[in-house]
């Protein structure tokens, strides 16, 4: 492990947090070598969804800089921004993998000493954490499976219209005009990411032999209750079907999970 | 008659000259751009943040900064004075004066090697000597020229920097030179310099470690300053638990000649405070001042702000006598007046607010330029005319005539530019360069065939990357067909070896591997359509900045790097694709809305700059708000000069008036719109470029303090109204005046900044007209800001007298017997104070126009809460909007002076003439673009762009009804948020498209 050189991709907007890596650059401030940047107009530009792509072809740690807030070049782009990696961090730890591995800051055109620093120890944090376990020799099946799931959920729908909402929700409040609290909206979305998720678990599972409700609560580790109810839901959307009944066990098969 | 010239020179490269001259570069002038020091930035360089938005300085300037640098109508001329003015407006003959700077300004790269090696070390003037730098140096990291200059009075000639210099730039037999230049006009904008602090040894400076300057604090504060942000004692390096700020340091203080009012450091200090306290937790913070000078735009929020949720203390009505020190642990003791106590308290440190004074150098202005300078040095200029200096065709702005904040600079500076190319219209485009490039090649049916040039940067990259490795590796890569290596790839001859190479090898994309694309992205766009290629064919790798500047100890892991970053660029240049160019074409002309001071002013300007104007009034006569305002408070005549604006706005054939006219709609977008009128009975449409709203303000009809119950309460206009008409009756022994009236309280939390100095001007009168009259002003804080603060000095010497009073304990008035009655609590005598007047006049608020809003959807621009309209960018946008084409001024923005009406009407007209000066206005091609197949119109992207440039649409499709998004690219800026919104990949930004930026990843994850 002593020579993990850990590979790191950062998302940088254009004109505070690749600003501020350039005045690193300019006062030769030194970090590791382990970034590798892609330069985007604006943080908001990242869809989340990229993020778990980036997991799945073997990033070892993810990092997204943009201006503080207050000083998006776009006026509201980081706010998005915000919310959006609330969803990533969660996902990541429904996924067993160290939230840690994704990192959001905020560096400004001025803050090049510190956009080092932050190079420094999130290339070290990583070091320590180690290599991701979906890649490599014996790659970890169960986690990227459940990487490729939280991908899938994450270009929802549900939770793309949540996540956006929510910004509109704090600042402006809903169509009744009522502002909601950030840990109101923050449950709102965690409940809907949760239930997503677990639904595309059960899609995943589904996707190739039928399965009872037993079964893919063992395979799945979600209550069979749970289980049984997200089916019932699935069910009303045709994504997945009763394929037949085995013993007392109706066994469902899934719709086509979308790749 | 002579001959015009089209070129205009712009004296002073801080943030108002380079507003000014890239206004006027915008517009098709040629700009000369003179700055003493070697790097241009002035004073806003130096800040690490803003008030009232907390913005980081740098961050908004930069780009500017750069703009102003590359601008292909700008020649900068730095380290250079001006020496003397011949001729006369429209044909000057000028002689500057360059300085050796010892650097070959065309070779130097800016890479500060020669620096590093530099064994003299000074005191950074930048940093307030807090650290050192070298005798050769660049001023600030992100200077503009980035490149470096020899500081002749402390250079000991050892010779080691020419030695060190890869680029061969450094001359030590340059000599100091003269040189002539013909302009048009001149902007000064040579900005300010500080109070002499050895000037108020009472408070320690210089002798006290732990007394700072408010500019010290300020490097303290920003990451580039001397401990990376953090707070330190200079006695002791400890973080301090408490820090004080004294106001007003060298500022309204007669005995030292400074009776101004230096109109910043107010909220320079509260800013302070916050991010002071955001730096350094568990920190006190305390402000001592006289009177709390809020008196901008969100500036009171910001004040509030910081007491109610940063905690911060506010004791007023102090002017701090002294500074004591403790001999053996430095700490500071001071004291100070809190309500009728005096109290002493200890402090860790001490920061002088220290207050501004005319440019040291105002004696040269005056005497090469022949321009007057008003009492304390400053350049003299009239209410009526606040951007023309006594000189015709010499133009200023800035902290040159006043001094003021970065906002209220930006617009003089846009103004100043409309004043100095008014006169020289006539020359647009006679001295300006137009880039003229082949026709563009077709690659449509091509594979990829891409060029890569990898830099060495003398050795700043070459140093630690094996360069000669990273273009054999970049040969490799697939669809690479050429690569080779440049000692400068942006030198001059390595362009054209690049277009070379471009058709010899018929490359179709080329990557540029080197530095930041920041700063040199437009000059390899502009290379490659040299070639024949659509500039949006080219991709970056930053080597320098991201790699070898910070990698320097690793070569071997920088020298992978590098490659892998090079792989990247390739990775996304192979899926490049040419963007078309957006082309807008422009109508000549403006609708202004409002005819008012600054909608007339504004009229005007657009007409002086050639193009038509319709000024649309909804009310029967021009004038506005002004209409009744009947003397200044330096005493002219206002109707006198409002009279001759009607008529000059009425007599110019390219103004054209609508009063009595209503704005039924108005469609279309930056260089086309479509307005219907409603005027005279009749319905009409105007075809216009750009749109400036110059809606006005309203003077607010109180219902306190007996107002409309007692005829003997009156509002300020009206008052104004009875002193020059006879209303005020023969025998009035006492006038009360009440401040803040409607302003400043919990519905209107705004100041309304004029009302003080208002207040001033009505009592001066009135004094003026019965000497033996008392008149009593009731205020919270009096908010005389600049050289209005003369006027108040006076007022008090004159005998009016000034009451403070509290939010929570208003003054009291009622009828008793027939008589007026005012009670009062004096805060400081913490005695009741009672007086009979026999008028009381109300300061009352100002308020936004009521068709704010109507007009804030017509044109989707934004309403600050209070419903003023939101410009912009709070410090360097002040009179643009968001929505481009569509411009402010005046009142429409926030309570302003006729003065500071007539810049912001100067600076909308200098903001339209660089749309509507060109032919065709070429908009950035990196615009969002709807894939409507893949679209289903579920609209989730339209709410979060923040330039509602998203609508959903319908439209009919195989008999069925298909909905899908459709883009406004003149609105859109190409941000991506709706990129990263859609769920089904129907809507692409061009340039950072899904597939581009997947490449780029999964070439920055390859296993190698």
């Amino acid at each position: 492990m002593a020579d993990f050189e850990p590979k790191i991709v950062g998302f940088l907007c254009n004109w505070c947090s690749y600003a501020g890596a350039d005045l690193a650059g300019v006062s030769r401030f030194q970090y590791p070598t382990n970034v590798r940047v892609v330069r985007v107009m604006c943080s908001a530009r990242v869809d989340p969804s990229i993020i778990m792509e980036m997991f799945l072809q073997g990033a070892d740690g993810v990092f997204v800089g943009g201006c503080h807030i207050g000083d998006c070049h776009y006026i509201t782009g980081n706010h998005y921004t915000e919310k959006r990696m609330k969803l990533v961090r969660k996902l990541l730890e429904k996924v067993g993998m160290s939230r840690q591995r994704f990192r959001l800051e905020w560096v400004s055109a001025s803050e090049g000493v510190r956009f080092a620093g932050i190079m420094k120890d999130f290339a070290e944090l990583i070091k320590e954490i180690g290599p991701n376990p979906v890649v490599g020799d014996s790659p970890d099946m169960a986690k990227m499976e459940k990487l490729f799931i939280a991908k899938n959920v994450l270009e929802d729908f549900r939770l793309r219209a949540l996540v956006n909402k929510q910004v509109e929700f704090l600042e402006k409040g809903n169509v009744y005009g009522k502002k909601l609290d950030e840990e109101e909206l923050d449950k709102i979305l965690y409940d809907a990411l949760t239930v997503e998720f677990d639904r595309a678990v059960i899609l995943w599972k589904t996707r190739r032999e039928p399965l009872s409700v037993k079964a893919i609560s063992e395979a799945t580790n979600i209550p069979p209750d749970r289980v049984l109810d997200e089916i019932a839901n699935l069910r009303r959307r045709d994504l997945i079907k009763l394929d037949r009944i085995e013993g007392q066990s109706p066994l469902y098969i899934s719709q086509g999970f979308e790749v | 008659m002579v001959d015009k010239v089209g070129a205009v020179l712009v004296v002073g490269g801080g943030i108002a000259g380079m507003q000014a001259s890239l206004d006027l570069a915008d517009s098709g002038y040629k700009v000369y751009l003179l700055d003493k020091s070697p790097n241009i930035g002035g004073a806003m360089s130096q800040l690490d943040k803003t008030f009232p938005t907390n913005d980081c300085a740098m961050c908004i300037m930069a780009p500017k900064l750069v703009e102003t640098g590359r601008h292909h109508n700008i020649e900068l001329l730095t380290g250079a004075s001006l020496e003397a003015v011949q001729g006369s407006p429209g044909n000057f003959l000028v002689t500057i004066k360059k300085t050796a700077r010892k650097v070959d300004e065309t070779k130097c790269t800016g890479c500060g090697l020669c620096t590093n090696f530099c064994p003299v070390e000074v005191p950074d003037e930048y940093n307030v000597g807090l650290v050192t730098r070298k005798a050769i140096y660049v001023k600030y990291p992100q200077a503009v020229p980035a490149v470096v200059s020899i500081d002749l009075e402390h250079c000991i000639g050892c010779g080691i920097c020419e030695g060190q210099c890869e680029a061969e730039a450094i001359i030590y037999d340059q000599e100091e030179h003269m040189m002539d230049i013909e302009v048009g006009s001149i902007v000064v904008a040579p900005g300010f310099d500080l109070f002499d602090l050895a000037r108020k040894p009472q408070y320690g400076y210089g002798v006290y470690p732990n007394v700072l300057s408010s500019l010290e604090l300020e490097r303290m504060l920003s990451a580039t300053g001397p401990h990376a942000g953090m707070v330190l004692r200079p006695s002791d390096g400890e973080v301090p638990r408490n820090i004080a700020f004294i106001q007003c340091v060298g500022s309204r203080d007669k005995q030292i000649g400074n009776t101004y009012c230096s109109s910043v450091c107010c909220m320079f200090s509260i800013k302070e405070a916050i991010i002071a306290k955001e730096h350094t937790p568990g920190l006190e913070a305390h402000i001592f001042f006289m009177d709390m000078r809020a008196y901008g735009k969100e500036f009171d929020a910001y004040y509030s702000r910081a007491e109610e949720e940063h905690g911060i203390r506010f004791t007023r009505g102090n002017r701090i006598s002294s500074v004591e020190e403790d001999p053996v642990t430095h700490n500071l003791f001071m004291t100070y007046v809190d309500g009728a106590d005096l109290k002493t308290e200890e402090f860790d440190i001490v920061v002088l607010s220290v207050g501004t004074e005319a440019p040291v150098d105002t004696d040269k202005l005056k005497q090469v330029l022949g321009i007057d300078l008003n009492a304390h040095s400053f350049c003299e200029t009239n209410i009526f005319d606040p951007l023309s200096t006594s000189e015709p065709g010499i133009y200023v702005c800035g902290a040159f005539s006043s001094p003021k904040d970065i906002p209220d600079s930006v617009a003089q500076a846009s103004g100043a530019a409309a004043m100095a190319s008014s006169h020289i219209s006539t020359e647009r485009n006679k001295l300006v360069e137009i880039r003229e490039f082949p026709p563009e090649k077709d690659i449509s049916d091509e594979d990829s065939r891409i060029g890569a040039f990898i830099c060495h940067c003398g050795i700043n990259i070459g140093g630690v990357v094996d360069v000669p490795a990273v273009v054999e590796y970049a040969k490799t890569l697939p669809n690479v067909v050429y690569a080779e290596d440049n000692v400068y790839t942006c030198s001059q001859d390595t362009q054209s070896k690049i277009v070379e190479t471009i058709k010899e090898h018929n490359l179709n994309r080329v990557i540029v591997a080197s530095c930041t694309p920041r700063t040199h992205a437009p000059l390899f766009m502009n290379t490659i359509r040299d070639g024949g290629l659509n500039p949006y064919l080219f991709e970056m790798a930053n080597i320098r900045e991201h790699c070898s500047w910070v990698h320097s100890k690793e070569p071997e892991k920088a020298t992978q790097k590098a490659k892998d970053l090079v792989r990247m660029a390739v990775a996304k240049a192979a899926l490049l694709e040419p963007i078309p160019p957006i082309k807008i074409s422009i109508a000549k002309s403006a609708l202004i809305i409002g005819g008012g001071i600054a909608g007339m002013t504004a009229a005007l300007g657009i007409a002086d700059q050639g193009f038509d104007a319709y000024l649309v009034e909804k009310k029967d006569e021009l004038g506005g708000m002004t209409r009744r305002i009947h003397f200044a408070l330096s005493g002219e005549d206002v109707q006198a000069r409002m009279n001759e604006l009607i008529d000059k706005v009425k007599s110019n054939e390219r103004v054209h008036v609508y009063t009595k006219a209503k704005i039924k709609d108005i469609e279309g977008f930056i260089g086309s719109f479509m307005t219907t009128l409603e005027h005279e009975g009749e319905e009409k449409q105007i075809r216009h470029g750009v749109v400036l709203v110059a809606t006005g303000g309203i003077e607010l009809k109180p219902d306190e303090y007996l107002y409309g119950e007692d005829p003997r309460v009156v509002t300020q206009l009206e008052y104004e109204d009875m002193l020059t008409n006879g209303g005020l009756k023969e025998g009035t022994k006492s006038v009360a005046m009440i401040q803040c009236v409607g302003s400043r309280k919990e519905e209107r939390p705004y100041c309304s900044r004029i009302c003080c100095t208002e207040t001033i001007k009505n009592a001066l009168k009135t004094k003026e007209m019965m000497p033996d009259a008392n008149v009593y002003v009731f205020h919270r804080d009096m908010r005389t800001y600049g050289f209005r603060e003369n006027y108040y000095r006076e007022a008090a010497e004159k005998g009016v007298v000034f009451v403070r009073y509290y939010p929570e304990n208003p003054p009291k008035l009622t009828v008793n017997d027939g008589k007026l009655e005012l009670t009062a609590k004096d805060p400081f005598l913490d005695e009741e104070i009672v007086v009979s007047p026999d008028v009381v006049m109300l300061a009352v608020a100002t308020l936004p126009n009521a068709d704010n809003e109507d007009l804030s959807t017509f044109l989707k621009i934004p309403l600050t809460k209070d419903k003023f309209f939101l410009e912009a960018h709070m410090k360097l946008r002040p009179v643009d909007f968001a929505t481009e084409g569509v411009f402010l001024c005046g009142l429409a923005h926030s309570p302003k002076f006729v003065e500071e009406c007539l810049a912001q009407a100067n600076a909308a007209v200098s903001r339209a003439t660089t749309i509507l000066a060109q032919e065709e206005l070429e908009l950035e091609a990196t615009k969002s673009c709807v894939i409507d197949a893949k679209c289903d119109g579920c609209a989730y992207c339209v709410d979060p762009c923040p330039y509602d440039a998203i609508t959903l649409i319908e439209y009919m499709s195989d008999g069925a009804v298909k909905k899908t998004v459709d883009v406004d690219e003149t609105a859109c800026k190409g941000c991506g948020v709706c990129q990263a919104t859609c769920p089904k990949e129907g809507i692409f930004v061009r340039g950072f498209t899904l597939d581009q930026i997947n490449a780029m990843i999964e070439a920055a994850l390859e296993v190698t």
